[in-house]
Parts: C-alpha cells; structure tokens; sequence
C-alpha cells in the first residue's frame, strides 16, 4: 500500500510578475492521505508549506478542463491523477505553449478563445429559430454522435503534446479540428466543405499535422482524435482539388 | 486611476451571466463580462443531469405542460417559492431549451419504438410514440410528476455552456477573464459598477456601467465538504452585502444532494437515481421505500438527504474512516446504459474511487449542494433596494426555489433567468434612471478603498492567518449548519463565526507578499467576506424556528405558515457590526395561484396560514369555472402579462399544436 508514504513534488516553478525571479524546480515534502489525488496535494502544499504556489482548480472532478499540467512530462489533469499510482518522486511543470501565468497556471482561455474566433465555433444559419414551436427534430443516433466530438474541455492537453505546434505556433491543433468536425457533423451548421476549407485547407490547419498523435495518447476525454482528423483531411484534400 | 464606462455589467461567465450578455446585446447595448475562469470552466458545466422543461415529447411526459411544471416546483420549494416569478419560468423554459437546441446543444433525442427501463427496480418496457421520434426526450428527475428532465448524454450542463459561450464569441461580447469584482460602485441607492482586480496582473480597474449583474453563482464553499467548484464562494453575495443597501434572501435556504461520493465530495448525478438507480444501506438493504412508499428513491432530494441521514443515525450506515454513508447502487441500469448516458459518473468512480460502477456499489452520503438564498430581487432580477444592481441565476433569491430546488430546474433557471433579465435590463438602460451621474472623485475613493485594503493585508503587521480562519468557518458550517439544525448548535455557530469575524478584520498575508497573481491574497480577502456571508446563514437558521424544506429544525419540526411564510432578508448596514440586519417580507396567499398544503412526505405537521382556507376556497371556484386551463390560469394570476412581450406566446406541444 501506498499510504503514508512521503511524496517528493518537484514542481516547476518561476513567477513572471516579480522583477528578477528566475525559472527552478522547488522540491516539496509531504505525506501522502489515502485517496489523495494532485488537486489535494497541491493545495496542502499551498496551505501548509507555501502559499504562493500559483495553479488552477475549478471544479475538480476532471470536468472542467482548468488544472492541466504536464505530470512527470506528460500532460493530464491534475484533479483525477491519484498520487498513489505514481512514484514518490513527481515532477509538474506548467503546460508549454500558452502564456504563463505563475508556476502551474497558464492562460489557456485566451488561446481557446483565440481559437474560436478563428474557426468561427458557432453554428452558422440563416434561421431565426422560433422558440415558440416545437424543435427541429433530429436522428438520436446524429445527436450522440455530435456529443461525443462536443465533449471535448479545452483543457489544452493535445495542445501540449503536439508535435506540429512546437515548429508552427500558428497551427490550430487537434482541439481546433476536433471542433471542425463537430460543426460539420451538425447539420443546424450551415456551412460547406468549401467554407471549412477556407479555415483549414492549409498548413495551419489540417494539412499542418504531421500525424504524431500525441493529441490522442493525452486527451483526457478520449477524443477520437486520430480518425476525426483523418477523415477531415481527406473531405478536405477533396475540396482542395 | 483606470475607469472602463459600459452599458452593462455583467460579473460571472456561466450560463447565466453569459445569457445575460447575449441578450443585451441582441437589444444593441454594449456589455462586458468579468469572469474568473474562462467561461467554459464555469461550475454550470458540472450540471451533468439535465434541464426541465415541458415539453411531453417522451412517453413517461405525455400530457406534461407549464401547470404541471408550476406544481411541481412549488411544491418542491415547499411554498417557500415565489409564484408569480415561478410561473415565468415554467412557460419560459421550453423556449429556452428550444433556442438552445438551435444554437447547437445535441440535446438527447426520442427514438420512436420499443425501449427498456428501470422503474421502481424493476425492468419495464416503453414504447415511445411514432410522431416524437426526433425531438428532444427527457428522463425521470425527483419531485416531478412528469419525465420531464431533458439531457444530452451524460453532459448537457458542458453542451449548453459551451454552446452559450460560442454564442457569446459570436455576438463579439467583451469578456474580460481572470477578473475579480472587489466592490460594487454604489451611491445614493444606485449602483454603477465594480471596482475588479486583474487576477494575474494585479491591476484595479473601475467597470462603470448603467446597470450592473451579479450571476456569480453559489455559495457551497462555506462548507469544508460540498459538490460545488472552487469558485463558487458567495462572493457576489459579499459584494452585495458589504454595499450596506443590497440584501440577501433567504440565505438559510440550502439544498444538500443526496449522492456525493465520499470523501471528497464530488457529484453524481441525480440522473443515477432517475434512472432507476436505488440507494442501500450496510446490509445492501433498499430503505427507501420504508420511509418514502410513494417517491422512494425520487422523493424531493431535501427529504431523500434528511431520510438517509436518519437512516445512518438508526446506525445502518457503512463504517469508514471518512465517516459513515450508503450505497448508491446503479449495477441494475447495465453497463451499455452507464457508459452511454452516465458516462460521467462512470469516470468519476474510476478517477476518484477506482471502481466500476457497473459492477460495484459507489459509496455516497448528502453534501452541501445548492444555494437557493441569494441576492435579493424582484421579478425583473433588480434588487429592490439598491437601483441598477440585478442579480440572476445561483447568485439570485428572485426567488424561483424557495426552500428546496428541484433536480434539472437550476440549469434551467441560470438560463431562463439570464433570458428574461436581460429584457428588463434593457427595459431599464432605456430610462432616465439609468443615466450614469456618478463622479470620478467618487469613483476614485472606491478605488483607492480597496487598493489600501489590500496593502493592508500585505504589509500589515503579525496578525490573522487567512488559512486557518477559512478552515475554522467552513468546520462550523459542516458541523452546525447542515442537514438537520437546532438551537443550540446554531447559536455555537453564530458566536463562533463572530469572533472569526471580528479575526478576520487583522489578517495578514504572510510570505507571499506580490500585489499581482497571489493565491495568499486572493484567500485573505475571499475569507473576510466569506465569513459575513456565512453568518447570514446560520445567523437566518438561527431565528427560523420552523421547518421548511432544506431547513429542517429538529427543535421546530413542523412547517409553520402562520408565522413563517415570509422571506429572511439580511443586509449588513455597518461594516463594523457583526451581525447582519434581518427583517421579513411576507408571502401573499391571497396571491398565490397554489395555496400551501401538503407536500405528500412524512407526515403533515403543517400549521396553516390564517388565509390558506380562504384562497384555497376562492382558487377552487375560478377552477371550477374556466375548463381551458390558459383561461384558468389567467384568472388565477397575471403573472404572465409581466413577461418582455416576446416571450409572452405560447409554447407549441405534439398534443397542443399550432395552425401551421
């Protein structure tokens, strides 16, 4: 058993705000709890051995998407990692990529907003629903499938463990074709291949990923990252011809 | 000095804040959003069960419509609701789910044909209806009388968040994140905005608007164990109270779910219980039924929490050392069902648990989980004593809930609310009253107020650790103001919590001392406001002496009309007191469309309003005299003329259709 062990956090750490700090790895001690996972382990580094230990938790219970961080190198959310699967000795660091914040926390928001406003993430439609009537019906089977592609968190995992983006920082990623698909999927979108192909028929877009997948190894929601993104290529080399 | 001028203001990025934003944008006013998380990380995304909304699409809601809503809820609130806000809602809310469904929510379909369920932990087979097939479906929720709960898999408090966030990135709506509203601007009884604080840069910014909306959410964080995130603090609820004019309503009002996951708290959905999940005690025995013969496991979620807490009391708790819970057993709904449509719960169990919940049992108990009290307003969303400050959704007591919220009607509400607030805050930008006449020296002293306030903190001398006066406050409220409260405890409670008030007036911020991204600072001035905000609830358990709802006195059993049949409002005129100021509104019978009874749990120990008989008479005649229930329904009340005119048509049904 796991319980009682001492744990070793070697978290990265370095505070942009403050004139001369510098980028270290700070090593932590503490006693592991049953059940312990890094969100708890974290604030009781916060509460009992230092309070200025920036990093993000919003609901904790690995639906929101605000507490990725690269785990002994790998990106995951913090919340649902249990200590007790991993070694005593455990290294965070923040997640590459987006602006630092402070030691853990990054501003994934702007980057996804960023993001959307590029891909224009909304449903395109001439209609003005009118909400007094009954809704447009539509096949259960095309609903859950639209689901599965809108679960994504934007919690930046695929983000950070993308090959392609750290040559071409301009490279929408995985979250921002999986979100591609999922409009076009949706049929309430209005919007043809030859518009997709305007936001990503090039090398920023779909044509930009070198097919390393690490979007998919990481992705907390086990996205179908891989075939989303190959089959968009293929709809879209179609239009490009 | 920095001062942004807008229309209106909007603080909190979920659902109802964002809904807000949209809305007075459509009404062509310009509008900034100050969240402190991006708003796809809001706590509405935790809202994994469902939304209600009539729409009888289902076979198990056929028949469904605004009456049977408006029941339900009411009965739900315990009568604590009020009626007229709760009759906007109801016919409010298919429009709502249906705007949604147009701005992209894959709300989860009826497929036409024969399909199993489980009902009462038996296997039953529905047939749902040919001419259905397609539109949104709905699965069982407590308290209702109808299928009524619509849901999008596993998720649909994500899909309506982000398809409300993408709306707002479509309307190019101002959202500033990782901003913290410190103060609202207020002068003469007109508010004016907020003094916030850039979380990363530390920089104080004055947001002047022409109205100004708190959507903050709730306030489970006073508690060390609740299903809420991080940032739900009550801190709207500080803003408004430390305004000294705004008042809260109703903060006693809070609602604890029955299924948390022990320890740590986090959800699963009522969805589970829906279902046909089923709770077991250490014997694997389903105690339910011997309390609640009729609802079981789906009773109102206030009566299901007290059922188990007295079940663990008889000592059939399961022993642990976190302390004793039940089992929810949901291994009977088959793993197919889990994966697809409980799929979060699923993930839950094996992240926090490490167990199949196809296979295991998952060990639960009731935590603090809603907040029904909050700020004070009218119908319209405006607080009635301090002009141009609205509140909507968790953060508001307009007040849709009373004393117990139903399961899939807050999502519904944030945004229902959002919908109709945002026509009433254009309504008022369109006023000479909305004229924005505050000066900048005024605006200036708000500023420097609470830059020296947070110098202060920082370089004060050896005084009070935040931590520790948090850890203390959220103690008192686990152990005192929980599931069933008496006198003596509540009293325990409010003292305790006044000296940690009077603490919390010198603490310091030891260490860290950066005035930009500070977690220490940040939990130094959340905690003094966190405090007041907690002792208007114990201090308003405290004087309640009945039972209503999620307020169960066990010195007080009894539901008592005569004498408490009105809404706590607190406010906290002096910042130097250490008490809030109470005073009472009363509910008008003579008004209501549902005169109080019976809720049909336990046994009746109401003590009735003197009026009850009355209204309960004349409610019969106007009944018995209009067989169209619109007819009725308007003879009962006018709620409905008050809705913005564009929400005033009815709602179209497979058995209520329109002329095409």
């Amino acid at each position: 058993m796991s319980e009682g062990r001492t744990l070793h956090v070697h978290i990265l750490r370095f505070d942009p705000h403050l004139k001369d700090d510098k980028p270290r790895i700070e090593t932590f001690e503490l006693r592991e709890a049953p059940g312990m996972t890094l969100y708890i382990a974290l604030n009781d580094i916060r509460k009992y051995l230092d309070n200025s230990l920036k990093f993000d938790f919003v609901c904790r219970a690995g639906i929101c998407g605000s507490c990725a961080m690269l785990i002994n190198g790998r990106p995951g959310l913090a919340c649902r990692t249990l200590t007790s699967k991993l070694d005593a000795h455990i290294s965070l660091a923040p997640l590459p990529v987006f602006e630092l914040i402070g030691d853990l926390s990054v501003h994934t928001g702007n980057w996804m907003r960023g993001m959307s406003e590029r891909l224009e993430t909304w449903i395109h439609t001439q209609k003005a629903p009118d909400i007094d009537r009954m809704e447009e019906r539509m096949e259960p089977e095309l609903a859950e499938a639209i689901y599965e592609l809108d679960r994504c968190i934007e919690c930046g995992c695929c983000i950070a463990g993308c090959g392609t983006i750290q040559m071409r920082e301009s490279f929408v990623g995985a979250v921002g074709l999986n979100k591609i698909a999922r409009y076009r999927l949706d049929p309430r979108d209005e919007r043809s291949d030859a518009q997709l192909y305007q936001l990503i028929g090039d090398e920023d877009g779909v044509f930009g990923c070198m097919s390393l997948l690490g979007c998919a190894d990481v992705c907390p929601k086990e996205l179908p990252l891989q075939s989303q993104i190959a089959y968009l290529r293929r709809k879209m080399v179609q239009i490009g011809k | 000095m920095k001062i942004t001028y807008t229309d209106v203001l909007v603080i909190g990025g979920g659902l109802a804040g964002l809904r807000t934003a949209v809305g007075v944008r459509e009404r062509g006013l310009d509008c900034i959003v100050l969240t402190l998380v991006p708003p796809k990380r809001s706590h509405s995304a935790a809202a994994q069960g469902g939304m209600q909304a009539s729409l009888a699409n289902a076979i198990m809601g056929e028949g469904d419509n605004e009456d049977i809503h408006f029941e339900d809820t009411i009965k739900g609130s315990d009568w604590g609701a009020d009626q007229e806000v709760v009759r906007l809602f109801v016919h409010t809310a298919p429009k709502a789910i249906r705007e949604l469904a147009a701005w992209g929510v894959p709300w989860s379909r009826v497929k036409a044909g024969a399909h199993q369920a489980i009902i009462n932990a038996q296997k039953v087979t529905l047939t749902e209806r040919a001419e259905a097939h397609g539109l949104i479906t709905a699965r069982d929720f407590g308290g209702t009388k109808k299928w009524r709960t619509c849901f999008t898999s596993d998720g649909t408090g994500h899909s309506m968040l982000y398809a409300m966030d993408n709306k707002a990135h479509e309307r190019g709506i101002e959202i500033r994140e990782r901003r913290e509203a410190m103060a609202l601007i207020h002068e003469n009884g007109r508010c004016y905005g907020a003094v916030s604080r850039n979380l990363m840069s530390g920089e104080l910014t004055a947001y002047i608007a022409k109205a100004t909306c708190i959507a903050t959410g709730g306030y489970g964080r006073l508690w060390s164990v609740t299903t809420n995130a991080t940032i739900c603090q009550g801190i709207g609820h500080a803003l408004a109270l430390e305004t000294g004019v705004a008042e809260l309503g109703n903060m006693e009002a809070v609602q604890f779910h029955p299924t948390a996951i022990v320890p740590v708290g986090i959800l699963t959905t009522e969805g589970c219980r829906g279902d046909g999940g089923v709770l077991r005690d250490v014997d694997g025995y389903r105690f339910m039924p011997d309390y609640e013969p009729e609802k079981k496991e789906l009773a109102s979620r206030d009566v299901v929490s007290r059922r188990m807490t007295e079940h663990i009391r008889k000592g059939k708790g399961v022993k642990s050392r976190y302390g004793d819970h039940l089992w929810l057993d949901i291994t009977l709904l088959g793993r197919a069902h889990i994966e697809k449509n409980l799929r979060e719960v699923k993930e839950i169990c094996e992240s926090f648990l490490g167990i199949d919940p196809a296979k295991e049992w998952i060990p639960v108990r009731p935590t603090q989980h809603y907040s029904m009290g909050g700020i004070k307003t009218d119908y319209r969303g405006e607080s009635p004593t301090l002009r141009g400050l609205f509140s909507c959704g968790e953060a508001a007591c307009w007040d849709m809930h009373g004393f117990n919220r139903l399961g899939g009607n807050s999502v519904a509400e944030t945004v229902v609310s959002g919908m109709l607030v945002a026509e009433y805050i254009a309504d008022f930008c369109q006023t000479p009253q909305s004229h924005i006449d505050i000066s900048t020296a005024t605006i200036e002293r708000f500023i420097n107020a609470e830059q020296a306030k947070l110098e202060a903190l920082i370089h004060g001398g050896s005084g009070e650790d935040s931590f520790v006066l948090r850890e203390a406050m959220e103690q008192i409220m686990m152990d005192k103001v929980g599931i069933f409260r008496n006198a003596k405890e509540l009293q325990e409670a409010v003292e305790q919590l006044q000296e940690l008030l009077r603490r919390s007036r010198n603490i310091t911020v030891y260490r860290s001392k950066s005035l930009a991204a500070n977690p220490a600072l940040v939990n130094a001035y959340r905690t003094q406001k966190m405090i007041k905000v907690a002792l208007t609830v114990a201090y308003g358990a405290l004087l309640r002496t009945e039972s209503r709802g999620a307020h169960a006195r066990e010195d007080y059993p009894e539901r008592n009309d005569h004498d408490w049949l009105v809404r706590t409002l607190s406010s906290w005129s002096d910042p130097e007191q250490s008490l809030p100021d109470v005073r009472y509104e009363p509910l008008d019978v003579m008004r209501m469309e549902l005169p109080p009874g019976w809720r049909g749990y336990g046994k009746d120990l109401t003590i009735h309003h003197p009026d009850t008989p009355t209204r309960a008479a004349e409610v019969e005649a106007i009944k018995a005299a209009h067989s169209d229930r619109f007819a009725r329904q308007k003879a009962l009340s006018a709620a409905l003329e008050k809705l913005p005119k564009k929400y005033q048509g009815r709602n179209e049904r497979l058995s209520e259709r329109f002329e095409s």
